[in-house]
């Protein structure tokens, strides 16, 4: 399946079924065993021909979006973010509310109208409001009831030197790999998980990681790079352009040591652009796996991602490729 | 034996997420005297020693690991740029001797901070390398220092380790281990991974383990230096019994067992209502259908510095209340 189809899928934490109905059609030819567990993951299974080793790799399906609260009585739609959205972001977005997908725009207090001390602060989510053309609080309601998804209205686009923007490259860019892992087959078992609700804890991950029976679980994510402005060298985390990162540990986890290094070992072995990511800030599913009942080694491989959690990230085509060639790596290791 | 057993344990190089020497010199001290040991997925210690039919499986655990900084980057100027691992402050960080695994030493720094919050970002280790290419000889970026080992007497009582929290819960742990013949409960030694960044290791060990009780063994803070007052607990008054603290309500059964515990064996004790902070007991408490949980704390000065101080007087109360409560009717 094509990196654009599924960063152009609407699916926010709670909400993948778009997601999850793609993948499962995609998955179910390249696997053994493919099923939907009660957290609403995709777990596919693929045997392996000696099954001398348990591998995981996990990807999360969710991105981040926003959620209907209710309208005003002049017709405006409030709303807070589902997953972490800075609000700096959003001003005069285009956005798609709800299942009958209506369109609308981010709006905010015209520049005129604004006092001094207002254009010094950041809005908030209760200075801002969707616009979706209505009059009433009861037109507005009537296709965008609370409890709606609010999606950005951007679409996927390649620029530059092998970069696209999207909105939901976090973390569709590790859906995209876990299936091209699920085309190829190895001596281990090997479990793709495709997770829910990351974004807002790391929840699907808990009940993948509760029957996973894995010796390693490898999460592919998309993380933030920092290379940009005048942010100091050692202030950039990642940049694109120089292959996956590997993580020594964020705030949700600490990787295992070994397979940290095996991971770097490997990628230097291979000729595969890597990283080390230079932050421990964020948190992932990996943060999940380890400590679910008597705990598993784990470690995260990313994709460099500027922009994370906005309309408009921007991943470079060939650390895509590297997370994709390392993981393979690994999954063929004797 | 006590005191010795803690001076080796606090010269081992060990911070969170990479406690593996640490496990390896408990090993050694306790292969003789335990049934069973081995160490789990996370690098937890899990050591056993079988109790009389009918008796219950209590879990003690006291964590391994402790607080460090970890290399993110390097300047090209060859100084290493940190961050924490665990509740590292600035102030204890100003200009201190700091180690790494590979033997590599040097001082982390706080440069001038021109007015900011002094923060994370301010802090740098100098390990005397001219460049960048140089440090790289010497240290890998994702490389974790500590304070450098050391222990030194305060006073007629007393011992300063940067470590003590928790290899002094480590020693008690292990002398309770070695000094405990035929309990009537199994006791099951876990000596735990990543407790300073969450009670990690703990989480895991005990879904293993399975524990009909736990307890934690920790230190807690002080509240007997100046313009210090909570907790009310002192250094030298005796171990102290946790009521509660961020991670755990201590459950009532529990903690009146090592109250009772301590007035059979006639030692003293305090009581600790701790307004922050939290141990491995809170993790012990959620696991699986719930754990019916307690913490013994070793009171410690200047917790989380270069120089935590811990009283020996309070360490033999506690041993004396853990070899009394592993005997216990449960």
């Amino acid at each position: 399946m094509e990196l654009k189809t599924l960063c152009e899928l609407n699916g926010a934490s709670g909400n993948e079924g778009a997601v999850r109905k793609a993948i499962l059609e995609a998955a179910r030819p390249l696997c053994d065993h493919v099923r939907i567990d009660r957290m609403g993951n995709v777990i596919a299974y693929k045997k392996g021909r000696t099954g001398n080793r348990r591998l995981m790799f996990s990807a999360h399906m969710d991105e981040v979006g926003f959620i209907i609260l209710d309208a005003t009585d002049d017709g405006l739609l409030q709303f807070r973010s589902v997953g972490g959205i800075d609000p700096r972001v959003i001003v005069s977005k285009y956005v798609l509310v709800g299942e009958k997908q209506v369109k609308g725009v981010i709006g905010a207090l015209a520049i005129h109208l604004q006092s001094a001390e207002d254009r010094k602060r950041v809005l908030g989510y209760d200075s801002l409001y969707i616009d979706i053309g209505a009059k009433t609080k009861d037109e507005a309601l009537a296709d965008c009831p609370p409890g709606s998804y609010v999606y950005f209205d951007s679409s996927y686009q390649p620029f530059g030197d092998g970069c696209v923007v999207s909105k939901a490259l976090d973390d569709r860019v590790g859906c995209y790999n876990l299936l091209r892992l699920l085309e190829n087959s190895y001596d281990a078992d090997v479990t793709c998980a495709f997770v829910t609700q990351e974004e807002v804890g790391l929840r699907g991950a808990h009940g993948a990681a509760f029957d996973a029976g894995a010796d390693a679980v490898i999460v592919l994510e998309g993380t933030t790079a920092g290379d940009m402005g005048d942010v100091e060298k050692v202030r950039r985390v990642c940049e694109p352009g120089k292959g996956v990162t590997v993580s020594f540990m964020d705030n949700a986890s600490i990787a295992n040591r070994e397979l940290y290094r095996e991971l770097l070992a490997l990628a230097e072995e291979k000729g595969i652009a890597a990283q080390v990511k230079r932050a421990s800030t964020g948190g992932n599913d990996a943060g999940a796996y380890q400590r679910t009942q008597q705990g598993v080694r784990t470690c995260v491989l990313s994709v460099p991602c500027r922009y994370i959690h906005g309309p408009s990230s921007v991943v470079k085509l060939s650390d895509v490729e590297a997370q994709y060639q390392l993981a393979r790596a690994f999954a063929e290791q004797a | 034996m006590m005191l010795d057993t803690l001076k080796t344990l606090l010269a081992v190089w060990g911070p969170t997420g990479q406690e593996g020497q640490v496990a390896q010199e408990l090993q050694q001290m306790l292969a003789d005297k335990a049934d069973a040991m081995r160490v789990d997925v996370m690098g937890n210690l899990i050591v056993e020693k079988k109790g009389q039919p009918g008796g219950k499986t209590l879990m003690f655990s006291a964590h391994m690991d402790h607080i460090g900084l970890v290399v993110t980057d390097i300047e090209d100027t060859g100084y290493l740029r940190v961050t924490n691992v665990g509740g590292v402050s600035v102030d204890s960080m100003r200009c201190r001797h700091v180690a790494f695994g590979n033997g590599v030493q040097g001082v982390a720094v706080c440069q001038p901070t021109k007015g900011e919050t002094a923060g994370m970002q301010h802090l740098f280790v100098d390990i005397g390398a001219q460049d960048r290419a140089e440090a790289l000889t010497m240290v890998q970026l994702g490389d974790v220092c500590v304070f450098a080992p050391d222990c030194f007497p305060v006073g007629p009582h007393r011992f300063a380790s940067p470590a003590m929290d928790d290899r002094c819960a480590c020693a008690l742990l292990a002398e309770l281990l070695l000094q405990t013949d035929a309990p009537r409960n199994t006791v099951v030694g876990v000596f735990s991974v990543q407790e300073e960044v969450g009670l990690r290791g703990a989480a895991t060990a005990a879904y293993q383990v399975a524990p009909d009780i736990g307890v934690a063994i920790d230190v807690t803070a002080w509240g007997d230096t100046p313009e210090v007052k909570l907790p009310a607990v002192k250094l030298g008054a005796g171990a102290a019994i946790k009521f509660m603290d961020r991670s755990m309500i201590a459950t009532p059964c529990v903690r009146d067992a090592l109250m009772a515990a301590a007035e059979k064996a006639g030692v003293p004790y305090q009581r600790e209502i701790l307004p922050f902070g939290g141990t491995d007991g809170g993790a012990i408490q959620h696991s699986r259908g719930g754990v019916p949980t307690g913490t013994l704390s070793i009171p410690c000065r200047y917790v989380h510095s270069a120089c935590e101080t811990i009283d020996m007087r309070d360490m033999e109360s506690g041993l004396a209340i853990l070899k009394e409560f592993v005997n216990g009717e449960y």
